[in-house]
């Protein structure tokens, strides 16, 4: 199940589905992927960014006041929030752009819901050196203004998208069209588990260094292998690449935790696997908010990361199988988990991870102390402040 | 032979776009009989998608008009069946895959047959990914076009071996919209694909004006207008019927003038 079974498929899922004027410069890019992957001096470079620019390997953190006070399963948090630029998104980024600058391109795009995976490329194109446009929902430029400047400080062009709902996913929609503009001389940094083949698979695997981290981690610290590990799902990148290197280990449960925003018994939610239903959108086949007429439904979560109607094939595949488990978290679960991680461990985690720490929050009985679990820390929350802040009815802003 | 055939054998056919119930169902229908009034050989369909991903700012503003006043593929495919009544020319829809995907391919291509439609075209149904509707489409009689971009190159000798119908040609890089300057390499783009096919080759993409229809239909064998008739329609609402006629009898007297194939 790990590998799909026909070129770029989890089971169903995946696929190509792009215009036609696109498909040459995916093929190319499938071929310059293995390539790169199976060159000794391109995964030692990737390596030495990741070791040396990025911080890695994150902490794996024992949380032991939470782990008491919720008085469950001893909860260990990968620390995805301690990297450079503030969340797993680097992993991903720093392997694409170095794959641009390998196939030749001098120009990288990228969409970005939160700000995070925009940041994230703006710092990896400074640093190699390429021209670099970021593609943000109106919405989300208005929601992360201290992100929009800080990508302008990197270097980047951050366009807003005035487009539909103006957020992630029409984001993701002009970045496609921007890419089919120029295809030269540009590659499109696909931000998550997403879009058409080979990204959902390239992606994963950028982002397996936080699961293969986590697995030698708390085999290291506690000489067994967790009985769960949660991460938060809008496309679904830190949740892949915690699960990815897991799947075979039959007794850890992979549960993944998505935006139910306002509840899922209202429309304002994003919580793909809980309300959505198959479809065919960015390229991939897998669950979709949509209505009966394949309309992309508007999704809302008060985390512009999980602001996105769709998630990432591989997930949807895990989810079809049995393998993964996904658990819608609301709003103010989340905002709730976000205050307690604060106050009990002190960390100032991103809202979108919050959303995991609340799954386990609601399910830590289920477990026993004897239990190890593993939540995916995969952002820090300083970018989430004054939003958690107007939520809480402080009149904060950035 | 099938409609979309002898319309390629009898003369080399404008193709005009029209985006379904914009801004309603009722006078998408009259528009597309003021279009084939004033000589449109063949009528797109487009069926409304939220997210149109190839689609420029204009067909993308004229989606959301129409999804907004209530378009939806029953109301569409309705239109058909009753135009079907009016008109033998052939009418294809041009869709993403996923509203099609949402009603059922059986159901979906079943409904093409019933109402009368010729054809089908599908932007994000790649040569890879045929496979997914092909079977079916030609069970219900209705032809998928295929489409070949300037990045196609060495793409072209499979692509064009599952055509039918007309090959679309993408004449330029990009989304759709009217365009100013049309790529003079589209000449020789259609000359490859000729190489490899029997099939019609029709360009579309940025031909919004006479003098451009004129200088395709010099190496092509049809043209396909979009942005410039949703243009005209954004501007004048629904009263665009006759300025559509007009438009469509000027880019086909253009058309004409083109240097005759043989």
């Amino acid at each position: 199940m790990d590998q799909p079974i026909k070129k770029g498929r989890f089971g169903l899922h995946g696929g190509q589905y792009v215009p036609e004027t696109l498909m040459n410069e995916l093929l190319k890019l499938e071929q310059a992927y293995t390539q790169a992957m199976e060159d000794a001096e391109f995964r030692q470079e990737l390596n030495s960014l990741l070791t040396k620019y990025a911080g890695r390997p994150s902490l794996l953190y024992h949380a032991k006041k939470m782990s008491a006070d919720l008085g469950g399963p001893q909860i260990y948090l990968k620390r995805e929030d301690l990297n450079h630029t503030g969340s797993h998104k680097i992993n991903n980024v720093l392997g694409q752009v170095l794959l641009a600058k390998r196939m030749g391109k001098t120009r990288v795009i990228a969409e970005t819901g939160a700000g995070q995976h925009g940041v994230a490329t703006a710092t990896a194109a400074a640093l190699l050196d390429l021209a670099c446009v970021i593609f943000m929902g109106k919405e989300d430029v208005e929601r992360q203004l201290l992100n929009v400047y800080r990508m302008e400080l990197l270097g980047a062009t951050v366009i807003p998208v005035t487009t539909g709902t103006m957020t992630l996913k029409d984001a993701v929609n002009e970045t496609m069209r921007e890419w089919t503009r120029r295809v030269e001389d540009t590659l499109y940094v696909l931000g998550s588990v997403m879009g058409p083949h080979p990204f959902p698979t390239m992606v994963r695997d950028f982002q397996s260094v936080i699961g293969s981290e986590t697995r030698a981690q708390i085999l290291k610290e506690t000489g067994s292998l967790p009985v769960a590990v949660l991460a938060c799902v809008g496309g679904g990148s830190n949740a892949m690449g915690m699960f990815y290197p897991f799947i075979q280990d039959e007794g850890v449960r992979l549960i993944g935790c998505e935006a139910a925003g306002q509840g899922i018994e209202t429309e304002k939610h994003a919580a793909t696997i809980a309300k959505g239903s198959l479809g065919v959108f960015h390229g991939m086949k897998s669950y979709f908010c949509q209505d009966e007429y394949g309309q992309i439904a508007p999704v809302y979560s008060i985390s512009a990361g999980l602001d996105y109607p769709g998630i990432g094939p591989e997930h949807a595949h895990l989810y079809d199988s049995g393998r993964g488990e996904y658990r819608p978290v609301t709003d103010e679960e989340a905002v709730q988990a976000f205050e307690y991680l604060a106050r009990t461990e002190g960390i100032i985690c991103a809202i979108e991870s919050a959303h995991a720490v609340a799954q386990l929050m609601k399910m830590a009985k289920e477990f026993s102390a004897q239990d190890s679990v593993v939540i995916c820390l995969s952002g820090r929350g300083d970018k989430d402040v004054a939003a958690i802040a107007r939520y809480r009815g402080r009149n904060i802003y950035e | 032979m099938n409609r979309i055939a002898k319309t390629f054998e009898a003369n080399r056919p404008f193709i005009g776009f029209i985006t379904g119930g914009d801004p309603s169902v009722a006078k998408t229908e009259e528009f597309i009989l003021e279009m084939i009034a004033g000589g449109a050989d063949v009528i797109e369909i487009g069926i409304p998608f939220s997210d149109p991903i190839a689609e420029g700012p204009v067909i993308q503003e004229a989606n959301l008009r129409a999804l907004g006043n209530g378009a939806n593929v029953d109301k569409l495919f309705a239109m058909v069946a009753s135009l079907r009544l009016k008109t033998q020319t052939p009418l294809l829809f041009m869709t993403y895959l996923n509203p099609v995907f949402r009603y059922g391919y059986e159901r979906f291509f079943s409904r093409c047959q019933e109402c009368g439609l010729d054809g089908i075209i599908i932007p994000d149904l790649p040569y890879e990914e045929r496979q997914e509707v092909e079977e079916v489409a030609s069970r219900y009689g209705i032809i998928l076009i295929s489409m070949v971009a300037p990045t196609s190159k060495d793409r072209i000798k499979q692509i064009v071996e599952q055509a039918q119908g007309f090959i679309y040609t993408v004449s330029s890089m990009g989304v759709t919209g009217v365009r100013s300057n049309l790529d003079g390499s589209i000449g020789e783009l259609v000359e490859s694909i000729k190489k490899e096919t029997q099939v019609p080759v029709a360009v579309g993409f940025g031909i919004s004006n006479p003098q451009q229809a004129r200088a395709v239909a010099e190496f092509a064998d049809g043209i396909i207008v979009g942005s410039a008739l949703v243009k005209i329609v954004a501007a004048h609402g629904e009263k665009a019927g006759l300025l559509l006629r007009q438009y469509v009898q000027a880019m086909k007297e253009a058309m004409a003038a083109a240097a005759s194939r043989q």
